[in-house]
């Protein structure tokens, strides 16, 4: 401790490098991350606190962040939901193809946005091979905003499969086994001892696939339609304010969002804390 | 004295129905995964080829070898060899400096450097633009000493190089953990230099982790879409990546052109996946240690 106090910033070590490395990593950040981040805001305040005012709560703005926010919860909770049935499946069972599938659930991590976004739009349109389906019920599913849900699901699924998948895979098959000794249900085995097990990665596969999702754009602008007040996401809506040369308007947007998403990170994160201190973990 | 506990008792009390669900609910299980797997992530990729190969190959084959198409693969290809490796020698020292000394702020560290996975990849583009466009804060010395930034090069790899800033560091950061520094003590306590012990120790230690995490770094910067249309300004043949040609054939109505450019992307997706899938296989223990560590 003592050593500590007297170094002050670093705790001693042999190791070397420790002023390289840290000197790269810090200008790199600086000037890749954080600078060009402060310049966002720095424009944003530049406007002045009426006109803030006014195009954060213009109609426009609100739709396309309600939209943003919004279709990333629902595309969010979907794959919280089938993520975790795929993630079982994948851990518990054996079946034919297992390790294809198990490789496949990446695929929304190496295939571009932009291939997804026009590849689902041709599935999702009205004559396209899953779109035709719906439409005969009248339901359109691409050009609307449950079209910018399906982007939404594509891209976020493998957030909620790969932090849920190592956990279950790891979990203790002996609470299980002393439940059903003790004469759970297999039901209320699963969902009164490994289920809350696995609760905290779930949530951390939820935010990772909600913060995903927020910001999405490649995916979502083909298929989305994008209809002002209706099915625009926000950010569309600062690719258009940048292309109508509104800086002002574009920095105001982006740093809502910014600002919007980190709140919404920080109350999961501390909900998070909470339930892992509730089952014990530190 | 654990694990003989469970090898006696695990297989006589698996066969108990009480810790199986019934094969109807387990076919059920894996019958609705498997379908909501083919219907949003499978089908997709199909219908990429099915509608780039719909009018044959020769017009697939002169779709993606039109002089467009082939200029952004180069472009594509360049900004991929330019930001990769930046970010490799970014990602170690990141990693290094957090993994290897204590110091305060190093919490802080860790979430700055993953602060880009949750920042849109069109405000990726935007701070770029607002920092080096003709508007910009440093627009009108840019001009006057005749840089470009924007809609060239210059903005596309730093719009890159800021949405694929975390992934090196994320791989390799629980991997030196895991391993510790009992082995650069060593070789430094036998005499070997700094460097010596970095690229003889640390770099071979870690290289499976670098490597997976070069893999979807490179996947990432060739693929990125939000951030580079923002900066690009989509001068054809010159500031158009692959994903760029991509949006511009499809809303010039050249579907198929679009998807048989987007086949190539498809196609990039796919050998990342079998060689990440390779790479798992091979190293499955030393990855699993690293993740469950993570």
């Amino acid at each position: 401790m003592s050593m500590l106090v007297k170094t002050g910033f670093r705790q001693p070590s042999i190791l070397p490098g420790f002023g390289l490395s840290f000197g790269v990593i810090i200008t790199a950040l600086s000037l890749v991350v954080l600078l060009p981040l402060a310049a966002l805001f720095l424009k944003a305040a530049s406007a002045g606190p009426s006109e803030i005012i006014a195009i954060a709560s213009s109609p426009r703005t609100l739709a396309a962040l309600r939209l943003s926010f919004g279709a990333a919860f629902i595309a969010a909770i979907v794959s919280s939901i089938f993520g975790l049935l795929i993630a079982w499946v994948l851990v518990r069972y054996d079946f034919p193809g297992h390790r294809f599938v198990d490789a496949a659930v990446d695929l929304p991590f190496a295939l571009p946005t932009a291939v997804a976004g026009i590849a689902l739009t041709a599935l999702w349109a009205g004559n396209g091979w899953l779109g035709t389906w719906p439409a005969q019920y009248g339901i359109k599913i691409a050009y609307t905003p449950a079209g910018v849900v399906v982007a939404l699901i594509f891209v976020s699924l493998p957030f909620v499969v790969r932090s849920v998948q190592p956990v279950l895979a790891d979990a203790q098959q002996d609470v299980e086994e002393a439940a059903a000794l003790l004469g759970a249900s297999r039901l209320r085995a699963v969902f009164g001892v490994i289920l809350p097990n696995v609760w905290p990665a779930l949530l951390t596969g939820f935010t990772l696939a909600f913060a995903r999702a927020i910001g999405e754009y490649g995916s979502v602008i083909f298929i989305a339609g994008n209809i002002p007040m209706v099915s625009e996401v926000a950010p569309l809506l600062i690719v258009i304010r940048l292309e109508q040369f509104d800086y002002a308007g574009a920095a105001i947007v982006a740093a809502l969002m910014l600002i919007a998403s980190f709140v919404l990170l920080i109350c999961i994160n501390t909900v998070q804390s909470w339930s892992r201190r509730k089952l014990g973990y530190v | 004295m654990s694990k003989m506990i469970s090898a006696s008792r695990s297989q006589p009390a698996r066969n108990g129905s009480a810790l199986r669900e019934s094969n109807a609910v387990k076919a059920l299980l894996i019958g609705t995964a498997l379908t909501f797997l083919a219907l949003f992530l499978f089908l997709p990729l199909v219908i990429v080829f099915m509608e780039a190969l719909q009018r044959g190959l020769t017009t697939y084959l002169e779709a993606i070898t039109e002089p467009d198409a082939l200029s952004a693969m180069r472009l594509t290809l360049l900004v991929a060899a330019i930001v990769v490796p930046i970010n490799v020698i970014v990602g170690i020292a990141g990693s290094w400096t957090i993994a290897r000394f204590d110091f305060r702020g190093k919490n802080l560290l860790v979430s700055l450097i993953d602060l880009p996975f949750s920042v849109s990849p069109v405000i990726a583009g935007l701070i770029y633009v607002l920092l080096f466009g003709a508007q910009g804060y440093f627009g009108p010395w840019l001009r006057e000493h005749g840089i470009e930034i924007i809609f060239a090069l210059p903005g596309i790899v730093l719009a890159t190089m800021f949405v694929t800033f975390p992934f090196v560091a994320r791989e390799l950061i629980p991997h030196m953990e895991t391993l510790g520094s009992t082995d650069e003590e060593a070789a430094l306590t036998l005499g070997a230099s700094r460097w010596q012990t970095f690229f003889k120790i640390t770099l071979p230690n870690v290289k499976w982790s670098l490597l997976y995490g070069v893999l979807l770094c490179n996947a990432r910067a060739m693929g990125e879409f939000g951030a580079v249309a923002v900066v690009s300004g989509k001068i054809r043949g010159v500031t158009t990546t692959l994903p760029l040609q991509v949006e511009i054939l499809y809303n010039e109505y050249m579907g198929t052109a679009a998807f048989a450019v987007a086949s190539l992307l498809a196609f990039l997706a796919l050998i990342t996946l079998a060689a990440k899938t390779i790479l798992e296989w091979h190293y499955a223990k030393e990855i699993a240690a690293m993740r469950h560590n993570s």
